[in-house]
């Protein structure tokens, strides 16, 4: 993998943030975008921008074969089949779908992880108001799941076990294949929350027997606005549209309406053509180079920053130093000081960094803090960027005077 | 070197006036930022309309502590009905740094707690302020 070409086709890493090269460290928040991306997206307004499963003239027909074509890229990345992708705005918009449109009935349970980002835990809650429970698996001290706690908490009642592919804050990779074996022995459903995971690390639905997986576009080189929900299709037929309209129909008469088959009959309305196309060439481009090797890059450089990290004194660095479970997160506070003065900080470097709480409120709990910086790699990071980021540290240090 | 973190506001963040509890508040009013994690408790004696003292619990980031610090200083002594007029403005001359879109919020949360307190003593209601 040649990090050094791939860096040539992000144009907007070309830019100055105060005065500095930007060095982009929150893909995690939200990826880059390769100008084959970008032109996928100019090309469809510029020659075929015409509304999708609709016209029968030829740029309507053009747009419906991107689209679909999208489609089929998705289901191919993941081992799925192209008609149990449904198309979404986001992680999030998938996450609720589901909540929205399975069968629940009162007393079923939810097993979920204290890991989890916000979008995979207040879907599940809002559910307590119908007499749905929700339930927590707690971490170890590095930041990986208590594996024991699944086998206590899942019970008869567990309907879905919902857990996220890798977490947002620790950069944890889960164990999906086990995590799968538990709840499918249990009879309960899988989701995995692949929003963090299914740009770095290769996933196959059908290997890890996953009934439903969650994950955004814009966090894997496509543009915002585009999401998928991969659901069994078995499922899909069962479960009823969550939005009602366009499209999502077969027939309509004044008294009532049938629903199109699956995946359309959750595709309500026009559908974000353009972030669809985008998205399929975002997973052109991922496989050109390669997830392994995206992913062996990822390892390489949380290992490389894992190593500085240990040098540095009155600091907090959370999650596994096992690099084989983590992914190029790395999420740290300084002693005392509020994350987003460090982002200050860093941000005169032109050093973008995540600060708060991360989407992850129940995690900051857990882990006795309100907020954490957060640095995230993807395939044009590079070590050198890493060492702009440590060596940025000692701005933090001369401000705040800590030693 | 970094022009926000001036000497005043960082002396405020080490230093803080008037911080921990106090026991005869007879106001006590908490607002947070949940995007920062910041949180804010200001107690507040008021004798005859007039804040005669005034203590601040809380965590966050230097902005908002040194703010909230800041901020104790400026209101100790006045009338409670003057705090209903203090602006946005005031706080950033207060604090006279350049701020960021995304730093204004921290420095404004002390202004919305004292607000909050000062309206809800008076019980009065509060004009829709965006913070
Ligand atoms: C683990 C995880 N799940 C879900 C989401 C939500 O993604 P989106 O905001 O694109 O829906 C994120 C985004 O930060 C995430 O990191």
């Amino acid at each position: 993998m040649n990090v050094k070409n791939i860096r040539q086709d992000f144009p907007i890493l070309k830019r100055k943030v105060n005065g500095k090269r930007l060095v982009y460290l929150d893909s995690t928040a939200t990826s880059q975008k390769p100008k084959q991306v970008i032109e996928a997206i100019t090309d469809f307004y510029e020659t075929y921008n015409a509304n999708v499963h609709r016209g029968i003239h030829k740029l309507s027909e053009e747009a419906t074969e991107h689209y679909e074509s999208s489609r089929k890229k998705i289901a191919a990345f993941i081992s799925a089949r192209p008609d149990e992708i449904v198309f979404t705005r986001n992680a999030t918009e998938s996450i609720n779908l589901v909540a929205n449109s399975l069968d629940w009935k009162k007393g079923d349970e939810i097993v979920t992880t204290i890991m989890e980002h916000h979008s995979n835990i207040v879907p599940w809650l809002e559910l307590k108001d119908q007499g749905m429970k929700v339930k927590f698996v707690d971490i170890n001290d590095d930041g990986t799941l208590k594996m024991e706690q699944f086998g206590k908490l899942i019970t008869k009642n567990t309907k879905l076990v919902a857990v996220t592919g890798c977490s947002n804050v620790l950069g944890t990779i889960n164990p999906l294949a086990e995590i799968s074996k538990i709840a499918h022995d249990n009879k309960s459903l899988l989701l995995i929350d692949a929003a963090q995971s299914a740009a770095h690390t290769k996933l196959d639905v059908a290997a890890i027997n996953a009934d439903f997986v969650a994950f955004s576009g814009h966090k894997m080189l496509a543009p915002t606005g585009i999401g998928a929900l991969f659901a069994k299709k078995s499922l899909l037929e069962k479960m009823k549209p969550f939005m009602k309209g366009g499209d999502m129909i077969k027939e309509v008469t004044t008294e009532s309406a049938t629903w199109n088959d699956v995946p359309y009959k959750f595709e309500a309305g026009t559908p974000n053509v353009a972030g669809a196309i985008g998205f399929g060439a975002a997973i052109d481009y991922i496989n050109r180079i390669g997830i392994d090797s995206i992913r062996q890059h990822e390892k390489e450089l949380i290992g490389y920053a894992l190593k500085l990290a240990e040098k540095e004194k009155k600091m907090t660095f959370y999650g596994t130093k096992h690099i084989e479970e983590r992914a190029g997160i790395l999420t740290f506070n300084f002693e005392n000081i509020h994350g987003h003065d460090v982002a200050t900080i860093l941000d005169q470097e032109g050093i973008a960094i995540r600060s708060g709480h991360l989407c992850a409120q129940p995690l900051m709990s857990r882990l006795s803090i309100n907020s954490a910086c957060r640095a995230s790699f993807y395939l044009y990071t590079t070590e050198e960027e890493i060492d702009i980021l440590f060596d940025a540290f000692k701005n933090v240090r001369k401000v705040f005077r800590i030693d | 070197m970094i022009e926000i973190y001036q000497e005043n506001i960082l002396d405020h963040y080490k230093n803080p006036r008037n911080k921990g509890e106090l026991k005869n508040a007879n106001i006590r009013q908490k607002e947070s930022n949940p995007l920062c994690g910041d949180v804010l408790e200001y107690q507040l004696l008021v004798k005859k309309g007039v804040i005669e003292e005034i203590r601040f619990i809380g965590s966050g980031c230097a902005i908002s502590l040194a703010a909230a610090s800041m901020l104790t200083e400026k209101v100790k002594g006045k009338k409670i009905e003057e705090i209903k007029n203090l602006s946005k403005e005031e706080i950033y001359g207060m604090l006279g740094i350049p701020l960021t879109p995304s730093r204004v919020k921290c420095a404004l949360l002390c202004l919305k707690a004292i607000k909050v307190a000062a309206y809800s003593y008076l019980h009065e209601k509060m004009d829709e302020e965006t913070f």
